[in-house]
């Protein structure tokens, strides 16, 4: 089978080569080589995969998703608040007239006696007298006066309009006519009717009611009705547990009244959508992750967090590359003092603990008050200025043992030049293991990386990294309950680093010639 | 060997001095708006001294006043003697602090150490000497896994599991609710159930890097002509793998080990602070995010001084395992 395939194949050809002909034999750059052997290894092809999906779903799933990285949604929310409270006046009310001119502890006296004191009292130097008009109306006239200085009733007179007031007259007038059952009264030059059930009226046009329950809005600017309110009261004092309305445009609203006995007062209860931000919001068709702690889609976070992730990786890898292969190389290639003080440094630099060093300057910038985004160039700089040692040391070991070479021996009589012996004669043939290395320490760097945005040190709000995604399982309830937060970013994390740990792995095989395979 | 020994100490400690230097200018090149913040914060506790008195302390106490190397000459002087002065987290001594805190980060160390290398050498050698078997895959997949995952994640992930769902180990902390009404017994019993999840967490990340080290120099051994020579007379394959092989490949191994053991003492900084096990990473991580100075700078020359201290040893090991290895 496979016989007749290559005789077809050769036979496909114009010319059949001669047995000995060079051009029978395929030959395979080495690059090529190495890329056969990289594909035929599963693991790392896996691997690879995992990192083609990752770049996708971060660089490209960020320009599909309908969302953008900060969008926040809503939900409304029904909730009961507090409509208005009611209250059955079972005290009697003390009215003074403006007109009284009491200063603050003559009033404050005033009060007292006239709620206590039967038939007449004295205040200072002036008696009262006081006279029962009937069973709610109690009025108080100075000792030898006719005209009333305060009044005590159970009734309280409310405007039918919005934003009006009552003088303390006007008051006395109505609440008198009402219980002398009077059928007008004069007030200012004109003439009022009362009407049954308390109301007042001018000229046919409802002015002011009077009633024993005070109904008093939550909100001070809603205004209630009278029929509102004699409506409610009809509903209470008929032990209704609900109260429905109908105004005057012809919507009805729905209340619960409830009753509390501590403060003897009804609250009337409403139900309000209130439209508050989508907080966790579980996975539907709308959002396939749910949303998270600010009503932002996760999936389109994961996204956007899989770029910063991916981005910040890359830079400090490049940096930490360029300043190792440039220092690793100078003190490979000259040896000797400069070998030395080169080492010495990166010998310091391998000293220093860097994870603490890191810590120490998120929590600088978090008291400083860093702009995030400036943040984020601040952390690759440290990441990249911290992590370069490893390389220098590498490119340094792999240097000197090159340059014993012969090809080197070559370069050097053939009359290049230092700068082109390093860069184009030695470098080139570090790069396998710099590239193996690379693909390495991106996985360790975006593991720092977002184990510094996990304690909420490094990329920091409004941007998402994979990290600062799952910071919020500190808080237990969502660690405990939504697991759509954190368990899909810290899967696509340890994805991505695997990947980029398996792809370097491979590599390193790759590029080994004395592989057996 | 002694000369080799002094020359090599004589160097960690000029390193040492550079390290201390640089992190001491790191300190004091920190925004100095960050610096009143602190004295902000002190002088608003409870019975504390004014904002200026903070200010003025503070700068004298660390050399802020005084140039940058006047300022880290006296603090080297200090730190000399054993006197890392008082930390402004904790308002006790530095040193007293570090020795209440250490333990409890060597023994979570040591025993996830002994772990590690239980498990994590015999698979290494199993991976090596079957070599692209499907146990060889299986074993480095998983060692790729262990270093791949992000502590927290992991963490995470085994309190939602043994904590919320099973319930068998608590969220965090070193004492349960109830651990000074228990018996001396007791009070074991608490601690080391509350170690566990931490243990299990830092034996799984550190487990990879040792498993897949051991697999490279096993692999490299197995290669190496002896063992052909070995093979070639007769010997049976245990004889060969356990007596030839690994017993060279306990050279890189030892070296390796020894190296590591003083970071014991450098405290696990992620995995102490997500459990909320009060030892030294945890301790150093809060008084670095609440900027406290001194003690910062206790906890990372320690470090430093725990990084030379291994290279040392496992310098010296190296010498001593291998007496192919000339020491110049």
């Amino acid at each position: 089978m496979s016989d007749n395939n290559q005789n077809s194949n050769s036979s496909s050809g114009t010319t059949s080569y001669s047995l000995n002909d060079d051009r029978r034999v395929r030959t395979l750059s080495p690059g090529r080589l190495v890329a056969r052997r990289f594909f035929r290894n599963r693991v790392a092809v896996t691997g690879l995969v995992i990192l083609v999906f990752m770049f996708v779903f971060s660089f490209i799933g960020g320009l599909i998703t309908p969302y953008k990285e900060d969008q926040k949604f809503y939900r409304t929310e029904q909730k009961q608040g507090i409509f208005a409270a009611v209250k059955e006046n079972k005290e009697q009310k003390l009215v003074i007239s403006e007109d009284a001119g009491f200063s603050k502890v003559d009033g404050t006296m005033f009060e007292a006696m006239a709620k206590t004191a039967k038939g007449s009292f004295k205040v200072k130097t002036t008696s009262y007298t006081m006279e029962e008009d009937g069973e709610d109306l109690t009025i108080i006239f100075p000792e030898g006066e006719e005209n009333p200085i305060a009044f005590v009733s159970s009734y309280v007179v409310s405007p039918e309009k919005q934003g009006e007031t009552f003088p303390f007259e006007m008051q006395y007038l109505i609440l008198k006519s009402i219980t002398d059952q009077e059928d007008s009264f004069e007030y200012d030059g004109q003439t009022y009717e009362v009407t049954e059930g308390g109301g007042v009226s001018l000229d046919g046009e409802p002015v002011a009611y009077a009633s024993r329950y005070t109904v008093n809005p939550q909100n001070a600017d809603t205004f209630l009705t009278r029929q509102f309110k004699e409506e409610l009261i009809a509903d209470i004092e008929a032990q209704k547990e609900t109260f429905s309305f109908t105004d005057e445009n012809g919507e009805t609203a729905e209340y619960t009244i409830k009753f509390d006995p501590a403060t003897n007062s009804w609250s009337i209860l409403k139900t309000v959508d209130s439209y508050v931000f989508d907080t966790y919001g579980s996975p539907s068709m709308a959002h396939w992750l749910g949303t998270d702690r600010n009503g932002m889609d996760m999936l389109t976070r994961l996204m956007y967090g899989g770029r910063v992730s991916l981005y910040i990786g890359f830079i400090v890898v490049i940096i930490e590359t360029l300043i190792g292969v440039v220092l690793g190389g100078i003190s490979g290639y000259f040896g000797g003092w400069v070998d030395n003080l080169i080492m010495r440094i990166v010998d310091i630099f391998y000293c220093i603990p860097s994870m603490p060093i890191i810590i120490i300057l998120g929590a600088a910038m978090d008291a400083s008050r860093v702009d995030p985004q400036i943040r984020m160039v601040y952390l690759m700089l440290i990441l990249g200025f911290l992590g370069w040692p490893g390389i220098a040391r590498l490119v340094r070991g792999q240097i000197l043992s090159l340059r014993e070479q012969e090809f080197m021996t070559a370069a050097e009589a053939t009359g290049l030049s230092v700068h082109r012996r390093i860069f184009r004669h030695l470098i080139p043939n570090v790069i396998p293991q710099l590239i193996v290395t690379m693909t390495m320490s991106l996985g360790s760097t975006i593991i720092t990386e977002a184990t510094l945005s996990f304690l909420g040190l490094g990329v920091k709000f409004p941007f998402a990294s994979w990290g600062n995604i799952i910071n919020d399982v500190n808080d237990t309830y969502v660690l405990t309950n939504y697991w759509f937060i954190w368990i899909p970013a810290g899967i696509a994390l340890l994805l991505t680093v695997l990947a980029f740990n398996l792809v370097g792995d491979g590599l390193r095989d790759a590029f080994d010639p004395k592989m057996k395979r | 060997m002694r000369k080799f020994i002094l020359k090599r100490l004589l160097i960690s400690v000029g390193i040492l001095i550079m390290v201390s230097f640089i992190i001491y200018v790191l300190m004091r090149c920190l925004p100095t708006s960050y610096l009143e913040t602190v004295a902000r914060q002190k002088s608003m506790q409870p019975g504390s001294k004014s904002f200026e008195e903070w200010m003025q302390q503070l700068s004298a106490t660390y050399g802020m006043d005084k140039g940058i190397i006047p300022g880290f000459v006296t603090w080297a002087g200090r730190a000399l003697r054993g006197d890392f002065g008082d930390s402004w987290k904790w308002t006790v001594p530095v040193m007293e602090k570090f020795q209440d805190s250490v333990w409890i980060s060597f023994i979570m160390g040591a025993i996830s150490f002994v772990l590690e290398i239980a498990i994590a050498i015999p698979l290494g050698v199993i991976a090596a000497t079957k070599q692209y078997s499907k146990t060889d895959y299986a074993i480095t997949v998983i060692a790729l896994a262990g270093i791949s995952l992000p502590t927290f994640f992991f963490a995470s992930l085994l309190k939602l599991l043994f904590s919320v769902k099973l319930g068998w180990f608590e969220l965090n902390g070193l004492v349960g609710r109830n651990y000074a009404q228990l018996s001396a017994w007791g009070k074991f019993g608490d601690r080391a159930w509350h170690l566990v999840l931490p243990v299990v967490t830092l034996v799984v990340i550190s487990i990879g890097s040792l498993m897949r080290y051991t697999r490279t120099n096993m692999l490299e051994v197995l290669n190496a002509d002896y063992i052909r020579t070995a093979r070639a007379k007769g010997l049976s394959e245990s004889k060969v793998i356990y007596h030839h092989a690994f017993r060279n490949t306990l050279i890189p191994l030892v070296t390796i080990i020894g190296g590591s053991l003083p970071g014991l003492f450098s405290g696990a900084l992620i995995t102490e602070t997500l459990y909320s096990i009060p030892g030294i990473g945890y301790v150093s991580y809060q008084s670095m995010v609440a900027g406290d100075i001194p003690f910062s700078m206790f906890y990372l020359t320690f470090l430093a001084i725990l990084t030379l201290l291994g290279n040392l040893i496992s310098d010296i090991l190296y010498a001593v395992v291998d007496p192919r290895v000339r020491i110049a």
